[in-house]
């Protein structure tokens, strides 16, 4: 695939070392500092961090324990199991939702909107990609999230019948701060990823295929069920893993919509929550009051776990897509 | 017969549905940002600087505008050379290689990069709240965009435009600069602007690597705390005092038109390089 390489020089030599280390050295540097800064955290905290749910800085105020060498607050208690739930719960909720509408979305603009609307929407969706973070979490947090609290979830929680699953969308509605919310305002920021690189592969889907279901005698829904989708499914799946990439690493608008409470395991759709990546942005500012530094280290420890479950999710999704087809998965969102 | 027709309305209705899904909450969000900001925005919003929590932006519009740059300066060079490499000069396993780097760097959460900046910058390196912590954390976030969409743009261009050169006898420098970058610009472009939007957008991993400073940027890289516009959202939006809301909001207005002007370029510069392809 070399395109000019044939009469390359020093020059090009030099650029190629440069180039490989632009993305390696700061992927080494990452890993090695989290490692680094929560070995400590690792070997104090142990097992039990995957396991408790208590997170209890300790007595920052009296003297230090020291324990296996490491010195910490005495009492210091870390269980990470409700910001490791709180943070798969919250994306699963935002998929559900995020893919059949990012799909259904996507096959009406191609299909059926007339060009000057389908480029409005278009130019929306890169809006909704575009509009930072915090703003949508202001949005969750002032309006969206005291709308569904008021108006949508009392009708769900009065009428959801006591079975498995929908069990957990009974009780209390809460204030619009919790699983839900975040789960849905989380929903809303991944739907251009995968709304706007589903309608573009729908787009390069060739039409002899098409017109010859429809010849058929197919309807359009089983046209678009058995020929246009399984035709792109393995970009769809790419699209739908950078998705969820973005919905676990998702810091701020989760930090304004979770309740942010540290300790409990939601037990229903309503309750208040948090993740992990909500903890390490609302927690440092305590954690730096901690005069053994213990708090920061088990924050990096939390931080390593994050990367650790992104990493896994895109080696996943590469795997899977490469069994499915030779495309790469595309990088980024479209702006 | 009948009952795959009704299905068949049924799915288009459900696809309506979707749509109306992806459009509402925008439109819901740009009038709630807007309704809640136009009515108290005053142009010494733009000239005054953070006073508590009330005054105006001037620090953190000039903050923002100097992480930009920065983030444009350095992720945008290192980028734009990675990307020439990655498309004109890398084969096979080093291609490979590379870009499932730029992915697995693209997926890192960027709060775990700001933590990473705030321990190993800020804290170990000893340079304190500051703009190069800022700038470097951002850029690392910006690269994989901007290396993708240079490679991107590099790989439309024909590759009889290189052979031509080559047939003329032109050096690679040559035919790289003048002629193959030259047809790609418009697509580095717009992946510099979506990396801007994203840098400038960026909450979680700047709390901790530029910190925040009432006063405009100094000019010094470390040791100096930089404003921006995303932290008075974070900070204000739910404390009682009204001037502190309004200050959330008159920067999340801000923060919208700078993605708007942003998309609006982008829009721009496709559309000029298409009619000088065609013309």
């Amino acid at each position: 695939m070399s395109r000019s390489g044939a009469r390359a020089g020093p020059a090009v030599r030099w650029l190629g070392t440069a180039s490989a280390l632009v993305p390696l050295l700061p992927l080494v540097f990452v890993l090695a500092t989290l490692l680094i800064e929560a070995l400590p955290a690792i070997t104090v905290n142990g097992l039990h961090f995957f396991t408790g749910t208590d997170w209890n800085p300790g007595n920052t105020y009296g003297s230090a324990t020291v324990t296996r060498g490491v010195e910490h607050p005495t009492g210091a208690y870390y269980g990470a199991l409700p910001l490791i739930v709180g943070t798969l719960a919250t994306s699963a909720i935002a998929l559900v939702i995020a893919v059949p509408v990012s799909i259904g979305a996507a096959l009406l603009i191609v299909e059926r909107l007339p060009r000057a609307i389908a480029s409005a929407v278009g130019m929306m969706l890169e809006l909704l990609a575009g509009i930072p973070s915090v703003i949508v979490g202001l949005w969750g947090a002032m309006t969206f999230g005291p709308f569904i609290a008021g108006y949508v979830a009392p009708v769900i929680a009065r009428n959801a019948p006591d079975v498995p699953v929908l069990r957990y969308f009974r009780g209390d509605p809460g204030h619009g701060e919790g699983l839900l919310v975040s789960g849905l305002v989380l929903a809303v920021m991944i739907i251009p990823i995968i709304a706007s690189t589903s309608r573009d592969l729908i787009r390069q889907v060739p039409p002899l295929p098409r017109e010859g279901a429809i010849a058929l005698g197919m309807t359009e829904f089983e046209c678009a069920r058995r020929v246009t989708l399984p035709w792109v499914t393995s970009g769809i799946v790419g699209a739908i893993v950078l998705g969820l990439g973005r919905a676990l690493g998702e810091t701020m608008a989760v930090a304004m919509v979770s309740g942010a409470v540290l300790g409990t395991i939601p037990t229903t759709i309503y309750a208040t929550m948090t993740t992990i990546a909500a903890t390490v942005v609302s927690q440092l500012d305590s954690a730096m009051t901690d005069f053994t530094d213990f708090a920061v280290k088990t924050l990096a420890e939390v931080s390593l776990v994050l990367m650790v479950i992104t990493l896994l999710t895109n080696i996943a999704a590469r795997v899977l897509v490469r069994r499915v087809s030779g495309t790469a998965l595309p990088v980024g969102r479209g702006v | 017969m009948n009952r795959r027709k009704i299905v068949n309305a049924a799915f288009w209705a459900a696809c309506l549905v979707c749509l109306a899904v992806v459009v509402v909450p925008t439109v819901w969000m740009l009038i709630e940002v807007i309704g809640r900001a136009l009515p108290v925005f005053d142009w010494h919003v733009l000239t005054e600087n953070t006073r508590g929590n009330g005054g105006g932006l001037r620090n953190a519009i000039i903050g923002t505008a100097v992480l930009g740059l920065g983030v444009l300066l350095v992720g945008g060079t290192v980028s734009v050379l990675t990307g020439i490499y990655l498309s004109e000069f890398a084969t096979g396993r080093t291609q490979s290689l590379l870009r499932g780097a730029y992915e697995v760097l693209a997926g890192i959460p960027s709060i775990v990069l700001g933590y990473v900046g705030y321990l190993a910058l800020v804290v170990f390196f000893g340079w304190g709240f500051s703009l190069a912590a800022g700038v470097l954390t951002l850029s690392v976030l910006a690269i994989p965009y901007i290396a993708k969409a240079t490679e991107a743009a590099l790989g439309q261009v024909p590759t009889s435009y290189r052979e031509g050169a080559e047939a003329l006898g032109l050096p690679v420098g040559f035919t790289l600069r003048k002629i193959v970058l030259k047809s790609a610009i418009p697509g580095i472009v717009t992946g510099m602007l979506v990396a801007l939007a994203l840098a400038v957008g960026e909450t979680a991993p700047m709390l901790y690597t530029a910190g925040w400073s009432n006063t405009a940027p100094t000019g010094e890289l470390t040791h100096s705390p930089v404003g921006y516009l995303t932290y008075p959202i974070w900070t204000f939006y739910n404390l009682p005092s009204q001037s502190a809301r309004d200050l959330s909001y008159n920067a999340a207005f801000l923060l919208i038109l700078f993605v708007l002007l942003l998309i609006l370029i982008g829009r721009l510069v496709s559309w000029r390089s298409r009619r000088h392809a065609e013309g």
